[in-house]
């Protein structure tokens, strides 16, 4: 009986113990320290996902002594901005820096969770980066919602041996490129030129974004949606084609089926970004110094122009007590040349920033070491980046192409992949208006 | 008789009444309570404050206005009973829901048929190596269902399988069971290797609760291996095996690891394949966790209303002789 009672109160404080750990979740993690007063000493946190950032952070720390940045690691995008907007709904809890990727700021500022810098120091940094970056921070207004970090201009990776051997010679434009598919897979069956993955939204926005699209718009008090238009309408038709005739591969990307076929020479290119080489060394180690970089296939040759497919920004919280120091970090961590050659060695991205990016990157990754330019022609595309304006339901829109263009894919029919496209502008219509937003 | 026995006269009551009230309200109140306190906290705290919490969100709908950028454009507002009828009348929801009763369909009479035949097997007179194979029958149950569907997912892919290499040094194509047509299969399949262990060692343990006196009869009586298992052991175990089809139907409403892990390796299972899908996808995906909070309620009480239809019609005949 005593005995029991006893188990009683232990499991009590333990429940009451749980409780209490469950609410105690905000505090710490705010910032201290009152505005204004440049001596006052600042504590910013950061929340941040890249490799290593902690390091970079590091060499900020030892010159401003008096704005102390402290890196707070998150597991990944996705994760990091459904916490941030749990503390925004919660009142207190975000730190005061987060790293954001391009299509998540739409749905960020949505929430109110992102402060404008517009009126900060960062508002001068305009200058420092492509133009399509740029609209992707400001939402192409007069605000200003993160400092750019890292792009992924899209290149097209091939194997160099497997062209040689058939005699193809690189693909400049997307006829071009399924003429080489059909040779490929006509010298072997099993031999794809690239797949169609109905898993990767990003990387059919970025092609289409190559294409001219930029999904949604502002205009005046009311969102646009262009998804069902032609440039995206020409993207999906093309590779509805290609995987019809069947000389394009219909499987997803980032299976092990994939990863197999990279190494075995079964996948023979792969439409990808400037991050690409960190993928195939991990993912097909074995066929080093096999690969090259091109620029990618063009719709008109004389218009060269590519897409984005991933990269991320730093973001200040509306919850930051010192947003201008935040903005002041977030624009020497993008731009300073230290900085940003920093980023490049200790967290491996393709920086933003022009000129970072040019003195940065003179040395091809390993992966890549049998073509020295490597750096040469993922800066030239680097440049080529079409604008493209995101908007508050890109979750909706990805969500939707995930599943209409597995459909389609599954299906095999060019007029299913022109009726995916008709889907996604559909659901994502619907879903802005289902919301209450001014759709125009 | 308990009249008089609490009834001792108004001078004792005022001599020792009060004093013994306190103790009686702190034996039979206060300690109960205390010793319950824990559980009741817990329930509370994780199961009746999450459910209300859901059901307070199920009739609340986000309104936006204008750009819906910046403070104060969005706000939380009644909703009433849209989001259950757009929930109840959403295409995607009545899909998945079948989806899932085919799936059920095929996969509940396996799984209970073979947990079954192997306990029947595990308990006759002429087992061989009995522990060996009960272990080695229920060691899938213990793999977790994530995992093994990524498991069986590399078995599944042509490009990295086995099964379809070795056929293919055959001349023999195998179809891809992650095809549309098959991808039901596929997944019944990773839910059958988990599922039959632990449903097998319910109906052995309550086969193992059977007297043998029964048994010995039987056998007295002339009957066969097959007859006993049959007219005896299948009888007598029907409360377990309507106990396992129950937690099998409940499991089969909400699947959801297995197919949102085969999801990315192929083209034919959608965002909203299963309810619970549904569900994960409008709370986290699309951020809209009003209709999903609707969705999950509708999910639960069509779970309890199907579990409690089931044990209606079921329970007479299986608990008969104990009522």
């Amino acid at each position: 009986m005593r005995k029991t009672f006893r188990a009683g109160a232990v499991a009590m404080l333990a429940a009451a113990a749980m409780l209490t750990a469950g609410c105690s979740g905000t505090s710490g993690t705010g910032s201290s320290g009152s505005a204004g007063d440049p001596d006052q000493k600042v504590e910013l946190t950061y929340w941040a996902w890249a490799p290593n950032l902690d390091k970079v952070v590091e060499v900020w720390n030892e010159k401003n002594p008096n704005i102390h940045v402290t890196v707070n690691k998150q597991d990944g995008g996705d994760p990091a901005v459904t916490k941030l907007l749990t503390a925004v709904k919660a009142g207190s809890g975000a730190p005061d820096l987060i790293q954001a990727e391009y299509q998540k700021i739409p749905t960020m500022v949505a929430a109110d969770a992102l402060a404008d810098l517009s009126g900060t120091e960062a508002n001068e940094t305009e200058s420092h980066f492509p133009d399509g970056v740029w609209d992707s921070v400001t939402l192409g207004g007069d605000a200003l919602y993160a400092v750019p970090q890292d792009t992924g201009p899209m290149v097209f990776y091939y194997r160099a041996d497997i062209f040689e051997k058939l005699g193809l010679s690189v693909p400049t434009t997307w006829e071009e490129y399924a003429q080489a598919a059909k040779a490929v897979h006509a010298a072997d069956p099993e031999a794809y030129l690239g797949t169609f993955s109905s898993n990767d939204a990003g990387w059919f926005t970025g092609m289409a974004q190559q294409a001219g699209a930029s999904w949604w718009g502002v205009d005046g008090d009311a969102w646009s949606v262009n998804i069902a238009e032609d440039p995206t309408q020409k993207v999906a038709e093309y590779w509805g084609g290609l995987v019809e005739e069947g000389t394009i591969d219909n499987k997803p990307m980032y299976t092990p089926e994939w990863n197999t076929a990279l190494n075995t020479g079964k996948q023979v290119g792969w439409l990808s970004a400037a991050w690409g080489p960190g993928v195939l060394s991990g993912n097909a180690g074995a066929t080093a110094g096999q690969w090259k970089v091109a620029p990618m296939p063009q719709w008109d040759a004389s218009k060269p122009s590519t897409g984005n497919w991933g990269g991320s920004s730093t973001a200040v919280t509306t919850q930051s007590k010192n947003a201008d120091a935040a903005a002041k970090f977030a624009t020497w961590l993008n731009t300073d040349p230290e900085a940003v050659k920093a980023l490049v060695k200790e967290t491996g991205i393709y920086p933003a920033d022009n000129e970072g990016a040019k003195s940065a990157l003179t040395e091809a990754p390993e992966f890549f070491a049998n073509q020295p330019d490597f750096y040469d022609v993922v800066g030239d595309a680097a440049q080529n980046v079409g604008s493209f304006t995101y908007g508050p339901n890109v979750n909706v829109a990805f969500n939707a192409y995930n599943d209409e263009f597995a459909k389609a894919a599954q299906a095999k029919q060019k007029s299913a992949f022109a009726s995916a496209v008709e889907s996604m502008q559909q659901v994502t219509v619907d879903d802005l208006k289902q919301s209450g937003f001014t759709v125009k | 008789m308990a009249m008089t026995a609490t009834k001792p006269g108004p001078a004792a009551d005022t001599a020792a009444g009060t004093p013994r009230r306190a103790k009686n309200f702190k034996s039979r109140v206060l300690i109960p309570y205390a010793m319950l306190a824990p559980g009741i906290i817990l329930f509370l705290v994780f199961m009746a404050a999450p459910i209300v919490y859901t059901l307070v969100l199920s009739f609340q709908k986000k309104k936006v206005s204008g750009l819906g950028l910046g403070k104060g454009s969005q706000s939380q507002v009644f909703a009433g009973f849209e989001n259950y009828v757009n929930a109840l009348t959403d295409p995607e929801f009545l899909g998945s829901v079948l989806r899932v009763l085919l799936y059920g369909l095929i996969l509940i009479p396996l799984m209970l048929g073979f947990a079954l035949l192997f306990a029947l097997l595990l308990d006759s007179r002429r087992t061989r190596a009995g522990s060996f194979s009960r272990t080695a029958i229920f060691l899938p149950y213990a793999v977790p269902a994530v995992i093994s569907s990524l498991l069986w997912g590399f078995l599944y892919l042509p490009g990295v399988s086995p099964f379809h290499f070795l056929a293919r040094q055959f001349g023999v194509a195998l179809p891809s069971l992650l095809d549309p047509n098959l991808v039901t299969f596929a997944i019944c399949n990773i839910a059958l290797w988990g599922g039959v262990g632990f449903n097998m060692i319910v109906m052995y343990t309550s086969l193992k609760a059977v007297p043998s006196e029964i048994y010995e009869a039987a056998k007295l009586d002339g009957c066969s291996e097959i007859q006993t298992a049959l007219r005896i052991k299948i009888p007598i175990i029907a409360p377990s095996l309507v106990m396992t089809a129950l937690f099998s139907m409940i499991a089969t409403l909400q699947v959801f690891a297995e197919p949102t892990t085969l999801r990315p390796l192929a083209n034919s299972l959608s965002t909203s394949w299963s309810p619970l899908m549904l569900v994960y996808r409008d709370a986290f995906t699309r951020n809209d966790v009003y209709s999903a909070a609707a969705t999950s309620i509708v999910i639960a009480a069509a779970t309890f209303i199907i579990s409690f239809l089931f044990l209606r019609v079921v329970q007479k005949r299986a608990f008969g002789q104990e009522n």
